[in-house]
């Protein structure tokens, strides 16, 4: 725990202390983020040079591997289809709702490749492309958006808890599955995401602020795509970052490039390490851009210029990785061909499943409300039951 | 319908206890005999809470077991939400009723709802306590009755004990609940004393949680409503702390030749409309008394179910005694917002009793 303090002597983690003399900084200089967010790629694709990336004196990054690389170009594809199958999907009116990631996609994906099997995701409702490349089928993940009333796919399984529509209420619940498992002695990593907008939400305090007093593994990835439907951060907060806020509850915070999928990888990875080998939380902050509307019920022509737009545009976080790997010698043409057939036998089985309706039993709403339905229930559902077998018969 | 509260069984082990030792004994049993039960909140631990539920239990399981939070209700709830997820029991403290206010989200949008969400793939075993009621002189924000809130929300259990011995069995059922359960503490009762033997309760109550030959239902509190006085005239429906206000009006009765029957609900959800209908229809009158404000309240639900299914069984108009509709008011004048026995038994000669 931290130490006590009446006569206004700082009180500081342990962990941030140890962490922060191992860099040989202090540990203020620990928990701010360093200078300029980390970038790794530049927009047109080239390694920017070490000296250049904005890492100092315990903020460095080590490039991944050049499997992973090429594993998390591959999800970007993947993710990259699924956002534009399902975006096209909800023109055509076959899917209720959609809020793509489209832009985010290097978020997404390193959010899913920089923990271990044994971790927990939290994610939100935009997270549908980080919950598909940590393995639920996208199948199940769309179930709810086609208006279903459940989740989809098993929490428990998968280890991802079930896409969250309140704004960051989930990251208690992050805090929460970090503690239990603290207190188990097991050293799972928990990441817990959200977006800019919900950093205004009292909920992120809170939770920020459990994780620090409690020390517990909790990465809170932030994807910082400008906008909160149409509110721009610059109307949530006069903080000079959000990766700043991290000081305040005495963890690290850093920011990044968003849309640079080598430097996303690079700075989830050591995060997670970090919290697994010190027990304690850090804060990430990602620096992003959200291409699309919020939902298709968005019109953003009414708070952006399609300038900006065409602008992030240039940054796309795709076609930075693609250029990278090509030039790197990682990626070619067989492997280009095998990705795009696989994202293609994705967004076939999307437009496959979408053109039949869901199959629902409308009784089941009555049957996981408790463990066993209480009397009421079961009186409603043979209601429900009756209503049903009256109107096959009329 | 059980037939009434369990009796303590004789012997010199039977001692008062108050209603706020058997509370702390349920926690520490059951955090004996699970590890995966752990209790947090605020000033819990070292101070053993305001009220002193959890006196004792930081020193005897140490503070991983029991601990103390940040000062934050979302916080609390929210986080024994992800420890419920992953594997333990937790059972947290509001500290006082309109204090657990900024955890409603968390408890309406993601407590209750998170096993019908995940179809019943993920549950939350938790207990949520909350002193509530007032009746003690407590000021503003410290005696409210909020049992409706949470009753208006599926997905959540609402238990609340009357007697001592409920209060231990009832807190051990919360605990073992697989679906999350708001425990009701009447704040008013926590220093009233009865002669009960905990320990004899426990072995009774583990004896009875362990049998598997027994129904899942019908071994517990839960759902099962208790006639606490038989009587043949009318039915006083109650709950929580106003159960022993009830018990004080149906002597009072008895003396102007009224013989009223007082049924405990002790489970809010789930409802037991079994022992409603049983009670109703044995007397032909119903009296529903409970200090929350009585508009769109659970009186109001109560009076609803009885008009429904027992409307032919009815001799007169249904009444209610609770709270009137304005904020919680100071402790000089609270008194005059509690029902009362005279308030009841001026509702007792309102109602119909010529045919």
């Amino acid at each position: 725990m931290t130490s006590e303090t009446r006569d206004g002597t700082p009180i500081q983690g342990s962990h941030i202390k140890e962490t922060s003399s191992s860099f040989g900084i202090t540990p203020e200089q620990y928990m701010l983020p360093a200078a300029q967010q980390i970038r790794m790629l530049g927009p047109d694709g080239q390694l920017i040079a070490e000296e250049a990336q904005g890492t100092s004196p315990g903020h460095e990054y080590p490039i991944p591997e050049d499997d992973a690389l090429l594993a998390a170009y591959e999800a970007l594809v993947v993710g990259r289809r699924v956002n534009d199958q399902n975006y096209a999907l909800v023109r055509q009116g076959r899917l209720a709702v959609y809020p793509s990631s489209h832009g985010q996609e290097a978020c997404q994906v390193g959010a899913a490749l920089a923990l271990g099997t044994g971790d927990w995701m939290f994610p939100t409702y935009r997270d549908t492309v980080a919950t598909i490349t940590r393995g639920v089928d996208p199948l199940e993940v769309m179930v709810s958006f086609r208006g279903d009333w459940h989740c989809g796919y098993d929490p428990l399984d998968y280890k991802i808890s079930a896409m969250s529509t309140p704004l960051t209420t989930q990251l208690l619940h992050a805090v929460g599955v970090a503690h239990a498992a603290k207190l188990r002695g097991e050293d799972t990593v928990v990441l817990a995401m959200c977006g800019d907008g919900a950093t205004s939400e009292g909920d992120f305090h809170e939770a920020l602020n459990f994780a620090a007093v409690f020390e517990v593994p909790v990465v809170f990835f932030v994807q910082n795509n400008g906008y909160a439907i149409s509110v721009p951060l610059s109307a949530q907060t006069a903080a000079p970052s959000l990766a700043h806020k991290a000081i305040g509850y005495g963890m690290a915070g850093e920011q990044v490039d968003g849309n640079d999928m080598v430097a996303v990888l690079a700075t989830l990875r050591r995060a997670v390490e970090l919290a697994r080998k010190n027990s304690m939380p850090l804060l990430l902050e990602a620096i992003t851009y959200r291409m699309q509307a919020h939902t298709n019920a968005d019109d953003d022509s009414r708070y952006r210029e399609s300038a900006e737009v065409e602008q992030w545009k240039q940054r796309d976080p795709l076609l930075r990785m693609r250029t990278f790997l090509t030039e790197r010698g990682v990626l070619d043409s067989d492997a280009e061909t095998r990705i795009s057939g696989k994202a293609e036998e994705v967004a076939a089985a999307l437009r496959l499943a979408m053109t039949t309706e869901p199959d629902m039993d409308p009784l089941e709403i009555f049957d996981h409300v408790y463990a066993a339905p209480t009397a009421q229930l079961r009186e409603q559902r043979a209601k429900l039951a009756d209503e049903l077998e009256r109107s096959q018969e009329g | 319908m059980a037939t009434a509260t369990t009796p303590a069984p004789a012997g010199a082990t039977t001692k008062p206890t108050t209603f706020a030792a058997a509370l702390n004994t349920a926690m520490s049993d059951a955090m004996e005999g699970d590890r995966s039960v752990c209790v947090f909140g605020e000033d819990v631990g070292t101070l053993g809470g305001v009220f002193r539920i959890t006196d004792g239990l930081t020193q005897r399981f140490g503070a991983n077991r029991c601990f103390d939070t940040p000062l934050a209700e979302s916080g609390i709830a929210g986080m024994a939400m992800g420890m419920a997820i992953n594997g333990m029991r937790p059972v947290i403290e509001m500290q006082f009723d309109a204090f657990a206010y900024p955890a409603l989200e968390q408890i309406f949008s993601h407590i209750a709802k998170t096993a019908n969400r995940s179809r019943g793939r993920v549950r939350l075993p938790m207990v949520i306590r909350i002193p509530y009621g007032g009746g003690v002189g407590g000021v503003e924000h410290h005696c409210d009755s909020s049992e409706a809130y949470y009753a208006h929300t599926p997905g959540l259990k609402i238990y609340t004990p009357a007697t001592v011995s409920d209060a231990y069995l009832m807190l051990r059922e919360a605990i073992d609940s697989p679906d999350p359960v708001i425990f009701f503490e009447p704040k008013k009762l926590y220093w009233t004393k009865e002669a009960v033997d905990l320990s004899a309760l426990r072995t009774q109550y583990e004896a009875a949680a362990n049998d598997e030959s027994a129904p899942a239902a019908g071994v517990g509190a839960e759902g099962r409503a208790v006639v606490v006085r038989e009587g043949t005239d009318v039915s006083l429906i109650s709950y929580g702390p106003s159960v022993s206000t009830a018990l004080k009006a149906a002597a009072a009765a008895a003396e102007d030749g009224i013989s009223a029957e007082v049924l405990d609900l002790r489970s809010i959800v789930p409802f037991d409309d079994a022992a409603l209908e049983a009670t109703v229809t044995k007397t032909g009158r119903a009296v529903v008394i409970a200090e929350a404000q009585g508009f769109v309240s659970v009186a109001a639900e109560i009076v609803a179910r009885i008009q429904e299914r027992s409307f032919h069984s009815l001799s007169s108009p249904v009444k209610r005694v609770t709270g009137f509709d304005i904020p919680y008011p100071s402790p000089k004048l609270e008194e005059h917002h509690l029902p009362s026995v005279d308030r009841i038994l001026d509702a007792l000669d309102e109602l119909q009793w010529e045919d």
